[in-house]
């Protein structure tokens, strides 16, 4: 068993979820199954690969000496290629139409809880 | 059973053009065919007549000038919940989001739309785009409708069903592990997931934003290959999305397959694989071989660790992207003495259990203490297996593989065993995870009469590829084989 009862409370709390008490039992035994599967990926040595932080193909069907190194670049490199758009003010005159999706909203504010004691 | 779908973009074009039917008439018989249809197939969650009918009297009229009609003028045409859809009701599947109607449209909708597209409404899926088997859905599951006891496959069940029971022309759907191939397979329908940012993922909600992309089902691949030129290219509105040219791909889809070279990775025919959807995937290959391609024997070793890879990547992203369902700024709030309190209420109700197992396996991933053994590891794991895809891609043009290792289960089958669940995408999550495009096509059916998948990879951008390829194999009657 590598999941507890505690790890289950523990990450709810971490996910901000108020599990019922009969789903705690249920979701361990689950989450502990799926772990042990997924503990296949120790059996891999993964010493000096280099994570695939995100998902940024620039080139086109066989130009593949590039497309093997942009799938394996990371952070700086993969980000310089981004596409960044000109920094000129849009107008975008929808707060009105967000906040109508509020479940409580105080224009032009989101009424919450309170939040502060004093 | 069900009406075989009677429209395609083509004879849709060809009714307005020769005034044999208008755009209203056409969107007015979808409707009357889906309040028909739908109480049994449970395909759509929201219709929005006013908006289709609006856009269909602009074709008419496009019509009567004689002015240029759009690649998809007048073509009804069915979205996945979980793409924004301005003025009308947007749930993702889920309770949470159940009076959710989005400000603004979705970048591939307005495309859609511009090219004269008529959207029905909004099709069911598996909540937050979290399941196999389209039963996650806070609205109820879709029916196949090929064989009503079993599920149409997920997420996108419900755009998968719609086209295939003809309620639609073609439909949007989202892949982030198999949701627009696997429901294509069982459905016995072309459904594609292009390159990871080949189409804006502008406006649709989130569920793991490093895999998710929106894709076409249609009938045939011509009709595949004009909704993919209108929605896909570059969005200043997504910065993931690829400044990469797109091609006219209905153009493109007619040439031979002469000397092409197909790998056939035996990683993906092992243990797990349904003998009859084996025989079929591998008749399928022998006819492309008869129609020109080379065959390759091919390894991809990372193949099997690549569901546990997904489940940890997967999950990670989603607990963060859905950390924004709080009761604060849309969505269902459930009231609590204190903000926390009110937070994780309105979560412990909003959510279904599949989303909230999802959230908990995510953030357990991320927690500290765990993160290299989990989320660390899982990404390296990644490189390996987008590496494996590299690696063949210098051998060969396409990649052939069946695109689920069964055809349609039953529904309530797999439901107590999220881990037999999971395992429906084992095919289909190593091309999500490298980021390249892949295409389930139709490839015969078992005796039982369920629909059986091929899919087909090619590598980053290689839409065209895929596409040629599957024109070809339908050409050549591989649909039915």
């Amino acid at each position: 068993m590598k999941i507890s009862r505690e790890d289950v409370l523990r990450v709810a709390q971490l996910a901000h979820l108020e599990l019922a008490p009969e789903e705690v039992e249920t979701y361990r035994g689950q989450l502990d199954k799926i772990l042990a599967y997924i503990g296949k990926l120790q059996e891999l040595d993964v010493s000096g690969v280099e994570p695939m932080a995100q998902m940024r193909p620039q080139t086109a069907e066989g130009a593949h000496q590039d497309s093997r190194l942009t799938i394996s670049a990371q952070g700086a490199a993969a980000s310089a290629e981004l596409e960044l758009r000109d920094d000129v003010v849009v107008p975008c005159n929808v707060a009105d139409a967000v906040l109508a999706e509020a479940p409580d909203a105080a224009k032009p504010y989101f009424r919450v809880p309170k939040v502060i004691e004093r | 059973m069900t009406a075989a779908p009677t429209w395609d973009v083509g004879s849709v074009r060809d009714a307005l053009l020769t005034k044999k039917t208008s755009a209203r008439e056409l969107a007015k018989d979808f409707y009357a065919q889906i309040e028909r249809r739908n109480p049994e197939l449970n395909a759509f969650l929201a219709l929005c007549p006013e908006r289709a009918y609006a856009q269909a009297d602009r074709v008419d009229a496009t019509v009567a000038n004689g002015d240029v009609l759009g690649p998809l003028a007048g073509v009804p045409v069915a979205i996945k919940d979980v793409i924004s859809t301005q003025g009308v009701r947007t749930t993702c599947g889920s309770k949470i989001l159940a009076n959710y109607t989005p400000p603004y449209d979705a970048t591939a909708i307005e495309r859609l739309e511009n090219a004269g597209a008529v959207i029905l409404g909004k099709t069911n899926c598996d909540e937050f785009a979290m399941g196999s088997s389209n039963e996650n859905s806070a609205y109820g599951p879709v029916r196949n409708p090929m064989a009503l006891d079993r599920v149409p496959g997920g997420s996108s069940g419900g755009s998968a069903a719609a086209v295939a029971a003809g309620l639609a022309v073609v439909a949007l759907g989202t892949d982030t592990g198999g949701s627009i191939r696997q429901p294509g397979a069982y459905c016995g329908i072309p459904a594609l997931m292009p390159t990871y940012g080949r189409v804006s993922r502008y406006g649709l909600i989130a569920f793991a934003s490093s895999l998710d992309r929106i894709g076409p089902f249609a009938t045939n691949i011509s009709d595949a290959s004009t909704v993919m030129s209108v929605i896909a290219g570059h969005d200043s509105k997504d910065s993931t999305s690829a400044a990469v040219g797109v091609p006219d791909y209905a153009a493109e889809i007619e040439k031979s397959l002469e000397g092409l070279r197909i790998g056939v990775p035996e990683d993906y025919f092992g243990a797990g694989l349904d003998l009859e959807v084996k025989a079929k995937v591998q008749a399928g290959i022998a006819l492309l071989e008869k129609l020109g391609c080379k065959r390759v024997p091919l390894k991809m070793p990372h193949t099997d660790y690549a569901i546990a890879t997904y489940y940890i990547v997967a999950t990670a992203e989603a607990s963060s992207n859905l950390a924004r369902y709080d009761g604060v700024r849309y969505g269902s709030r459930v009231q609590g003495t204190t903000l926390m309190d009110m937070y994780r209420k309105t979560r412990e109700r909003g959510f279904g259990p599949e989303v909230k197992r999802r959230i908990m396996l995510g953030t357990y991933a991320l927690s500290s203490g765990y993160y290299d053994a989990y989320y660390l590891r899982a990404q390296k794991v990644r490189a390996l297996i987008a590496q494996d895809f590299a690696n063949a891609f210098e051998k060969v043009d396409a990649i052939l593989t069946p695109t689920a290792p069964t055809p349609a289960f039953r529904l309530g089958e797999k439901t107590a065993d999220p881990l037999q669940m999971y395992l429906a995408d084992i095919y289909t999550v190593t091309g999500s995870l490298a980021g390249v495009p892949g295409i389930s096509v139709p490839c015969g059916k078992t005796s039982a009469g369920l629909p059986i998948g091929m899919q087909i990879f090619a590598s980053h951008f290689g839409e065209s590829r895929i596409l040629q390829l599957a024109r070809a194999f339908e050409k050549a009657g591989g649909f039915s084989i």
